[in-house]
């Protein structure tokens, strides 16, 4: 097959000893970036990219992807170890991953969480190898219609998966959906829920919410009962990894389903944060101990990790074929590869041959190597935050503060990073799930403008959301999605009533 | 002693914490909903106009927040449940507060002044760390971030008098 040969050629490019250099300082900065809370993903490959401009731009990518992956990998160890996600991705695994540090666990989780997003990220790569021609054709039919639906799904999936109060999550996310429409309206350029705030122009930004939210707000919880808090020991010895390897294939259903499903979302433009939540609502939905989900089941790290890494890998596929970025990180790749004179699209696979395929080739030395560097180094890591709290605890604040800044150079971020803290603290006590306010925020602007632009293709019917099977299937299982707690509930009621009767 | 067992025992309950906050968000979604349809949320020969989405997000918002607000008026009484402890809620404040603080003083002299108080004053007050120690290792995390965004990355970061005298 040609594809096989030119991802030989591939491999001879990205294995020359100044690339390999690259790749390992690449994921050690990418897991550094992962693990502190604020400086995200797209944040630091963006910091970042100003440093490669000097090398040839194979090896810049090279070098900003591996970081891409460590900072993938990065975000999973301090969501485990601390409850706080150092991604939004990681935010699912903190749901499992904490409460199994908790429990003393904490190898056994990181050990499963590296391992699926090693698992995901490979998977997702062979895709991208054999599959990048007809997965673009695929993704030139997504209209405005399908786009939205696959949100509806998405928001839906929370909704109708979520525990607790579903009323609480839906004022969660709807707030989101507020969030996200503070700011310049793209239509019609009106100023929306600004209320004179010239500094609101650009809306609320995801990253500051998160940081705020999850950071400032889990730091404030933490202080409640003194300074006992302290991130939980990470033992990482060889046979705690081969056990949790042992145990690992138990889960291959939902390794499986979460790779289709990082796939899916990756590929049109979801990101790796939706993949994880709704890899992990999936999981908690189809897994035997679904109940369990959220006291430390290794599946409920299992799910969101490798769905996310999947995501986070296959959203460079339409940033490469159809110079569409699928994901934050990705849109920042995209500015690099521009500024470097490459245009992405279907020409750069013929013209820049050699480019595209060291790429791919350094996808999979990628995640190896990052395999490996996350796997012997978390002791390392975690020891760097096992320090003790009066000291760490404003040092994440003022590394918060930073973030938060450094996000638009804006000074309003940082005191909204403050209130926001405010605010995950108290919904985390009162039960108002986060996830939701944030995926909500992230993806309203896009769900928003794809609802208006089908409903300006269908000319307000709203029957343009089944006009086809594709965009159909995906809102009718989201309607389904919705309502099936108020099934579940009916079917208890129908239950007890029969029982008593 | 009494004091500190008084304040363990002092506490606001989840109940009204619930209603509080429902009704806080009922609030927020309310303005929300005001101004979309300030701003014309029906449609014009356009389509949707801006406020078209948020109302009914607004929308929303109020009806699952005033469901909420129902709720914790009717598990009142049963609920017993702490928000949080007298106790507890002076911890948070011992962060909070200095945090608040401490982002003023960003936008008054910069960061990296503030920094390095915010963290040597939480490192002895809270910490009882040294002086000595508190010192060394505020200044020294003040120093490696200026290193870090000023000089090598090149990130600005706010300033102040202070870094102005060194020449940034």
């Amino acid at each position: 097959m040609e594809e096989l040969s030119a991802l030989f050629h591939g491999f001879s490019v990205a294995l020359t000893p100044f690339n390999l250099m690259l790749m390992f300082i690449g994921i050690i900065l990418g897991v550094i970036i992962g693990v502190l809370p604020g400086l995200g993903g797209a944040n630091g490959v963006a910091i970042l990219l100003p440093l490669t401009f000097s090398m040839p731009p194979t090896s810049a990518i090279i070098m900003l992807s591996c970081i891409y992956w460590g900072a993938l990998f990065g975000g999973a160890i301090t969501s485990i170890l601390f409850n706080i996600p150092g991604e939004p991705w990681s935010v699912a695994t903190t749901f499992d991953g904490y409460p199994m540090a908790q429990q003393g666990r904490a190898g056994e989780a990181l050990t499963g969480a590296f391992t699926s997003s090693f698992v995901g990220a490979l998977v997702a790569v062979l895709m991208f190898t054999f599959l990048a021609p007809l997965i673009a054709n695929f993704a030139l039919q997504f209209g405005p219609p399908e786009f939205f639906a696959v949100y509806l799904l998405t928001f839906c999936s929370f909704i109708g998966t979520g525990k607790g109060n579903p009323f609480k999550i839906i004022a969660s996310m709807m707030l989101g959906f507020a969030m996200a429409a503070v700011g310049i309206d793209i239509v019609t350029g009106q100023l929306r829920l600004t209320f004179g705030f010239t500094e609101l122009l650009s809306g609320f930004h995801f990253l500051v919410a998160v940081i705020g939210l999850f950071g400032i707000g889990e730091i404030l919880l933490s202080m409640e009962e003194g300074l006992s808090f302290s991130g939980h020991s990470a033992k990482i010895n060889p046979r705690i990894v081969f056990q949790t390897w042992a145990k690992l294939p138990r889960y291959w259903a939902t390794s499986i389903r979460s790779c289709f499903i990082g796939c899916w979302m990756g590929i049109i433009p979801g990101g790796a944060t939706p993949a994880s939540f709704m890899s992990y609502g999936v999981a908690r939905q189809m897994s035997r101990d679904g109940g369990k989900f959220g006291t430390g089941q290794l599946e409920g790290v299992v799910a969101p990790e490798t769905a996310a890494h999947a995501a986070g890998t296959s959203a460079l596929l339409p940033m490469i074929t159809l110079g569409i970025p699928g994901s934050p990180t990705a849109a920042v790749l995209l500015g690099g590869l521009m500024i470097w004179g490459l245009q992405p699209g279907p020409l750069l696979f013929v013209e820049q041959k050699d480019f595209v395929w060291g790429l791919i080739a350094s996808m999979y030395l990628g995640n190896i190597a990052g395999l490996i560097v996350v796997l012997t180094m978390v002791p390392l890591f975690a020891a760097i935050l096992r320090v003790p709290f009066s000291i760490i605890a404003p040092i994440i604040v003022v590394i918060c503060a930073i973030g938060a800044f450094t996000v638009k150079n804006n000074m309003l971020d940082v005191w909204l990073m403050v209130v926001f803290g405010v605010v995950g603290y108290v919904f985390k006590k009162l039960d108002y799930p986060l996830a939701p306010l944030v995926l909500a925020l992230v993806l309203g602007d896009a769900a928003e403008s794809s609802f208006r632009q089908a409903m300006l293709l269908s000319q307000g019917s709203i029957t343009v959301f089944w006009s086809n099977w594709l965009v159909g299937s995906l809102t009718t299982l989201a309607l389904v999605l919705l309502a099936w707690p108020l099934f579940t509930a009916l079917r208890e009621r129908l239950r007890a009533a029969e029982q008593s009767g | 002693m009494n004091n500190s067992k008084e304040a363990a025992q002092r506490a606001v309950r989840i109940g009204t914490m619930d209603a509080i906050v429902a009704a806080l968000i009922f609030t927020l979604g309310a303005l929300v909903v005001y101004e979309s349809y300030r701003l014309g949320s029906g449609w014009d020969e356009n389509g949707p106009q801006a406020g078209y989405f948020p109302f009914y997000i607004g929308l929303l918002v109020c009806v699952s927040s005033a469901v909420v607000f129902v709720q914790s008026l009717l598990r009142f009484k049963s609920d017993m449940r702490v928000f949080v402890r007298q106790d507890q809620f002076g911890q948070v404040l011992v962060i909070l507060l200095p945090s608040a603080g401490y982002v003023l003083g960003i936008q008054l002299i910069g960061i990296y002044v503030p920094s390095a108080v915010f963290i040597g004053l939480f490192m002895k007050i809270v910490g009882k760390y040294s002086w000595l120690r508190s010192t060394a290792i505020c200044l020294a995390v003040s120093v490696i971030a200026f290193l870090m965004f000023e000089v090598w990355f090149k990130i600005p970061l706010p300033k102040g008098p202070f870094e102005k005298l060194i020449g940034y």
